[in-house]
This record gives structure tokens, C-alpha cells and sequence, in this order.
């Protein structure tokens, strides 16, 4: 059994511009509206990286910023980086190129395509020199990712951020892989409890694949985790918000949370 | 951290399948490069392309999988009893301890490559045989093998481009240290298409000449294939002579496709290795090189090294035999460095006819028939992203 504690949060979605301002909708006070997804500023990158950088790694810089509490140097900080599709702008325009007789990739496209682009953009970003991963697992694409920082942070007994995120393809992808919306959510996970704390995670495997459990009461809200791969996080995102005990189901694992006082 | 067990491993390669085709190449001194053949590309340069993938389709129960990289799994796993091993496995441990981590760059895209020639010319739709999940999400592999190898553990691909499969051991190692797990499915797969063959052409680091590494006159990567896979257990429940004995992860905070000039983060990959292996560097009786024989890797990656080994090591790159197989270039690297442990040799830098005089390390342009204990493996990728791993014979 994992035991990690949650330090930070972040959360971007059409509509949810962040964790804070979003928590009475996650919560379940407000009503969610939907509506469109928040300008994404990546401030932190240099300004010519910023210019090359694509909106998929826009948005995992701008959700791994909010999870960070501001006493946290993000360049003491390891990090995984979990998506399903990553950069999937880039990867249709690189598609376009190659059926075309000239096959002209531009470089900058080309290593921008990587699926650890969000990852060495953020080490860029941060000037960190620690630990990255980039991780692809499909519609468990969150949960891995979970697994992976929690079990960073517990063995190696320290702090690390994970970032989920998820561009729908273009088309015509897209018809293959229909994802609903752009989603991304941060949560930095320590091994050591501090006042910064937010809940206690514990994570096992069990040997019967539940499925998802763990559904979102709000139409939109469901609608949303159903159609990002990153969205699956909602569920533990709202039992957050409500500082209340929660367990749940991803395939195998079982996370539980636990809400410190 | 506690030593694991490779108590399985297989390779194939441009060399040929199974360990066997590797090991005789080496001892023949023959190189799997050859001149770009790869259908439907007109370039010049060379790469290590693997015979035979283009008539073994992925048939059965799996058919859906049916892409070059899968087929390329399906050939590597069937190398070298590693099928056999990992039944075994399963039946000591449980299908469900097991997981499954494999690293790859490319994925099945080659699939959509060719999915976009063929779009419907008015809807733009791609062709109704188009399977995204199966070939192109970079978790394919992953969810291929798994299903391949009867396995229910948590399955999860790493992707940091050319670190890919050297990565998948520090999350196997972490994921056994939690309890969580018994033993880990490791490795990497990556397959030849248009998007990196063109791809690094376009960033003007492909040779046009069988790749040099460490050479004066190197300029270049050769692009190559390659499946390769280790089975990782406890020592108390493991059998074999070779354990991983550390890793070490770091990134360099500097370019997206540039290593870092004095090889910074490479560095702290190579240092935190031996901290966890709990090794020296005068230990380490091998260094496997990423050596892509860029100009800028090999010599960012030999800042690195002689800084802590000064010329005290022997160093060789095996990017001469195989060619830069990107996300299987890790796995390539610790499967040569347990053969290297098994027969106590250390091959050579294979095409490095003048090593560049700038270079500081002891690159090993003879093949060095001696005791090796104690091998320290490579492989850095694009976004500054670095993994070094310490393999050793079982103490």
C-alpha cells in the first residue's frame, strides 16, 4: 500500500480556469455552465520558447503552476507528466506534411512532436534539473499516472508533481479518438505530511479490474470525465473540493482519500 | 536500492533476432547498417532495419494490433524463451504482480502515415481500416504486450523520446520497492517510419554515412529498429547472474532537441546511478554510451563522462552496429551491457576510425576481451531528458 499526501492541486477545463475558482463547482454548490477554456499564458516559459511552444504544452505548464504552494521551489521538484494523445496538433500537422510530395517537417515541429514536449518545456520553464517522466496509457492514462508520482514520492520519500492532460485530436483523428474537451489536472503528492496538506492518499491494487468507479453527479461534469482521459480525475478532484472522505476505483487500483483536518 | 534480478532478456535488432544474432555480429565485427531501403522513402543515409516485419503480420486474437511496432513486439518477444520465462513468472507470482513497462518513441504511426495517403479525397476521412487506439496511441505497446504475455498487473508506457526504455526500469524498480508488485515486464520498442526518418533530417542530424560515433568527422545518427525486453524480480525470488543495480534520472533544463554543452544532466544521471547502486566510479568497468556520433551529443555526453571518469573507463557507443534505435535505444544499451557482462568483453565503437581529439574519455576503437563486473548504461532523449542505468553481476 502507497501512503502519499496531496500538497497541491490544480485543475484546467473548459469553463474551470482553476482549482480555486472552480472548487464550489466541483463541490457541487454551483452549477457548472461549461463554457470555454482559459487563455493559456505559460508566463513562466522564456518568451521565445513560449512563441514555439504549442497550446497541449501550454496547458500542462499552466496546470502544474497552480498545483505548486508558493514556499515550493519548482526546481526541487520531480515530475510525471501523464497524456494520452500529447501532442496531437503537432502530430496531425506533421501527418499533413508527410502524405504531401515534399514530406517539409520544420524542425521545430519536429521536436516539439515528442511526447515528453510538456515535460522539457516545464524543465526549461522551472530550470529543473530533476527527475521527468512522460507517460501514455490510453484511457488510464491518470491513474498510471498516479501510480507512478505516488510511488516516486513514497519509495524515494519525497515531493513530486503529477500533470494529466488532454487535447482532443484534430481532425480527422478525431473520429477515431473522440475526445470531448482539453482537460488538465495537477496534484503534488509528498511522502511527509505538512501544513499544506490537503488529504491522505492511499493507493493498492486489488486483482479484480472494477472499472471507473466513481461518477460525477452534474451532467457536465460527467459528460467531461467520460471524454477526457486526464477528466478521469474529477471524482477525486471533487472529494477534495468537499474535504471529504472518498474510495475509489481505476481498474485495479483503489485510491482512497482521507481529508486532513 | 535493493538489486533486481534480470532473470530474462532478448533483443532483436538489425543484427538479427535473439541474442544470438547480436552477440555474433559483435564477435564478427559486422555492422547491421545499411543504405535507406525503408519502402517509400528516397533518402540518403543508412539505417538498421530489421528483415522479415513486413510479412509476419500480427494475426488472431490480436489482429487488431496488427502494426509495424507491434509486429516488431510480437518478433522480440518470441526471441530467447522470454515467452517461457514469463509464464513461469505468472504462474509463481500471479498474472495480476506483474506489470508491464515498455518504452517507445513511435508507437504504430506509421499506420497513420499511410492512413493520411489514403483519406477519403472528399470527407477528408481517414480509411474505415484506420484502428487509433491499436497502432498510433503511444500506449499500444503496452497494452499489446500485456495482452500478448496474458499479464493483468498495471501496464503503462513511458515516452521521453531516445530515454524512453532506459526510464522503464527506474519506474519498475520504484513500483517493486512499493509492495505493489513482484516483478516487471521492462523494455522498449521502436519501429522505422516517415515522421523520424524525415524528422531528423529536417533537424540536419541524420549521416549520411554509416553513423561514426565519437568520431572527428562524425555528423550524424543512423536511424534503426529495435525490440528489446528484460524480465525484473526480487533476488530472493529470482534466478540469474545479472542484477540492475541502480538508476539515475535527471533532465537538463536547456534545450528541447540540444543536449546540454558540459552534459550537466547527464552527469547527475551517470552520479545518481552509482549513489543508488551504491557504487564508486572506479567500480564501473564499462560506460554503453548514448554516442548517437551527433556532433553535440558525443560531445556533451564525453563532458560528462570524463568529468567523472577521467580516461579511466573504457567507453563505447553501439550506435555503429544498430544504428539510434530512439525509444528502444535504452533497452538496446542494457541488453549489450549484460552480454558484456556474460562474456567479459567490452565491444568496440564500431566506424570510429579517428576519435575526435576533443573527446577526453578511453573510447574503445579495439574490442576489449576482460572481466566486466560493473556496467554503467546511457540514454539521453529531446527535451533534456537523461537516464543512466548501473547493471552488475549478482553479488
Amino acid at each position: 500500500m502507497i501512503r502519499v499526501f496531496v500538497e497541491g492541486v490544480g485543475m484546467i477545463g473548459p469553463g474551470l480556469s482553476s482549482w480555486k475558482e472552480s472548487r464550489e463547482i466541483l463541490a457541487g454548490r454551483q452549477a457548472y455552465a461549461g463554457g470555454e477554456l482559459p487563455r493559456l499564458l505559460a508566463s513562466r516559459l522564456p518568451a521565445a520558447e513560449r512563441r514555439r511552444s504549442t497550446a497541449v504544452t501550454r496547458l500542462a505548464i499552466d496546470v502544474a503552476e497552480q498545483a505548486l504552494p508558493p514556499d515550493v521551489n519548482a526546481g526541487d521538484i520531480a515530475t510525471v507528466f501523464t497524456s494520452s494523445g500529447g501532442e496531437v496538433e503537432i502530430i496531425h500537422r506533421i501527418f499533413e506534411e508527410l502524405a504531401t510530395v515534399e514530406r517539409q517537417i520544420s524542425p521545430t515541429q519536429f521536436h516539439n512532436s515528442v511526447h515528453n514536449a510538456a515535460s522539457g518545456y516545464w524543465s526549461i520553464a522551472t530550470g529543473s534539473r530533476q527527475a521527468s517522466t512522460s507517460l501514455s496509457c490510453f484511457d488510464d492514462s491518470f491513474a498510471m499516472g498516479l501510480l507512478e508520482t505516488a510511488g516516486q514520492a513514497f519509495v524515494e520519500d519525497t515531493k513530486v508533481l503529477l500533470v494529466a492532460y488532454d487535447f482532443p485530436p484534430l481532425d480527422p483523428i478525431l473520429r477515431a479518438r473522440p475526445l470531448l474537451a482539453p482537460f488538465a489536472v495537477s496534484l503534488l503528492l509528498a511522502s511527509e505530511r505538512s501544513e499544506h496538506s490537503r488529504g491522505e492518499l492511499t493507493i493498492g491494487l486489488d486483482t479484480a479490474n472494477a472499472g471507473d468507479i466513481g461518477h460525477m453527479d452534474d451532467a457536465g461534469l460527467e459528460a467531461l470525465r467520460a471524454g477526457n482521459p486526464a477528466a478521469r480525475s474529477l471524482p477525486l478532484l471533487a472529494a477534495l473540493a468537499r474535504s471529504e472522505p472518498a474510495e475509489l476505483s481505476y481498474g485495479q487500483a483503489r485510491v482512497g482519500l482521507k481529508p486532513c483536518a | 536500492m535493493q538489486p533486481l534480478i534480470i532473470s530474462a532478456f532478448t533483443l532483436t535488432n538489425c543484427l538479427g533476432r535473439g541474442l544470438n544474432a547480436t552477440s555474433a555480429a559483435l564477435r564478427e565485427q559486422r555492422s547491421g547498417l545499411r543504405h535507406c531501403d525503408f519502402p517509400g522513402t528516397e533518402l540518403d543515409t543508412y539505417i538498421g532495419r530489421i528483415d522479415g516485419i513486413e510479412n509476419e503480420p500480427v494475426s488472431g486474437r490480436l489482429s487488431d494490433y496488427d502494426c509495424r511496432n507491434n509486429r516488431l513486439a510480437r518478433i522480440g518477444l518470441e526471441q530467447d524463451g522470454f515467452v517461457q520465462a514469463v509464464e513461469s513468472a505468472r504462474r509463481r507470482y500471479g498474472p495480476e504482480r506483474i506489470a508491464v513497462i515498455l518504452g517507445t518513441s513511435t508507437s504504430g504511426i506509421l499506420e497513420t502515415e499511410s492512413a493520411y495517403r489514403r483519406r477519403n479525397p472528399e470527407t477528408g476521412a481517414l480509411p474505415p481500416d484506420f484502428r487509433y487506439r491499436q497502432t498510433q496511441n503511444t500506449f499500444s505497446v503496452g497494452d499489446f504486450t500485456r495482452r500478448y504475455l496474458d499479464l493483468q498487473g498495471p501496464a503503462s508506457v513511458v515516452s521521453t523520446a531516445c530515454s524512453s526504455s532506459s526510464k522503464v526500469f527506474a519506474s519498475a524498480a520504484r513500483l517493486i520497492q512499493t509492495g505493489l508488485c513482484d516483478a516487471a515486464v521492462v523494455g522498449g520498442v521502436d519501429s522505422l517510419c516517415f515522421t523520424t526518418l524525415y524528422g531528423f533530417t529536417a533537424l540536419e542530424l541524420v549521416s549520411s554515412t554509416p553513423c561514426r560515433p565519437a568520431d572527428a568527422d562524425r555528423n550524424g545518427i543512423s536511424i534503426g529498429e529495435a525490440a528489446g525486453f528484460a524480465l525484473l524480480e526480487k533476488p530472493e525470488r529470482g534466478t540469474g547472474d545479472i542484477a540492475l543495480l541502480g538508476y539515475g534520472e535527471s533532465t537538463d533544463a536547456y534545450h528541447m532537441s540540444s543536449p546540454h554543452p558540459d552534459g550537466l544532466g547527464a552527469a547527475e544521471a551517470m552520479n545518481k546511478a552509482m549513489q543508488r547502486a551504491g557504487i564508486d566510479p572506479g567500480a564501473i568497468d564499462y560506460i554503453n554510451l548514448h554516442g548517437t556520433a551527433t556532433k553535440a551529443n558525443d560531445a556533451a555526453e564525453d563532458k560528462a563522462v570524463s568529468g567523472i571518469f577521467g580516461a579511466a573507463v573504457p567507453c563505447s557507443s553501439i550506435k555503429g552496429w544498430t544504428g539510434h534505435t530512439l525509444g528502444a535505444a535504452g533497452i538496446v544499451n542494457v541488453i549489450v551491457g549484460c552480454l558484456s557482462i556474460r562474456e567479459n568483453f567490452v565491444p568496440r565503437s564500431l566506424n570510429t576510425e579517428r576519435v575526435d581529439p576533443e573527446i577526453a574519455s578511453w573510447i574503445a576503437t579495439e574490442e576489449l576481451r576482460r572481466p566486466v563486473r560493473t556496467v554503467l548504461c546511457n540514454a539521453f532523449g529531446f527535451g533534456g531528458n537523461n537516464a543512466s542505468l548501473v547493471l552488475g553481476k549478482r553479488s
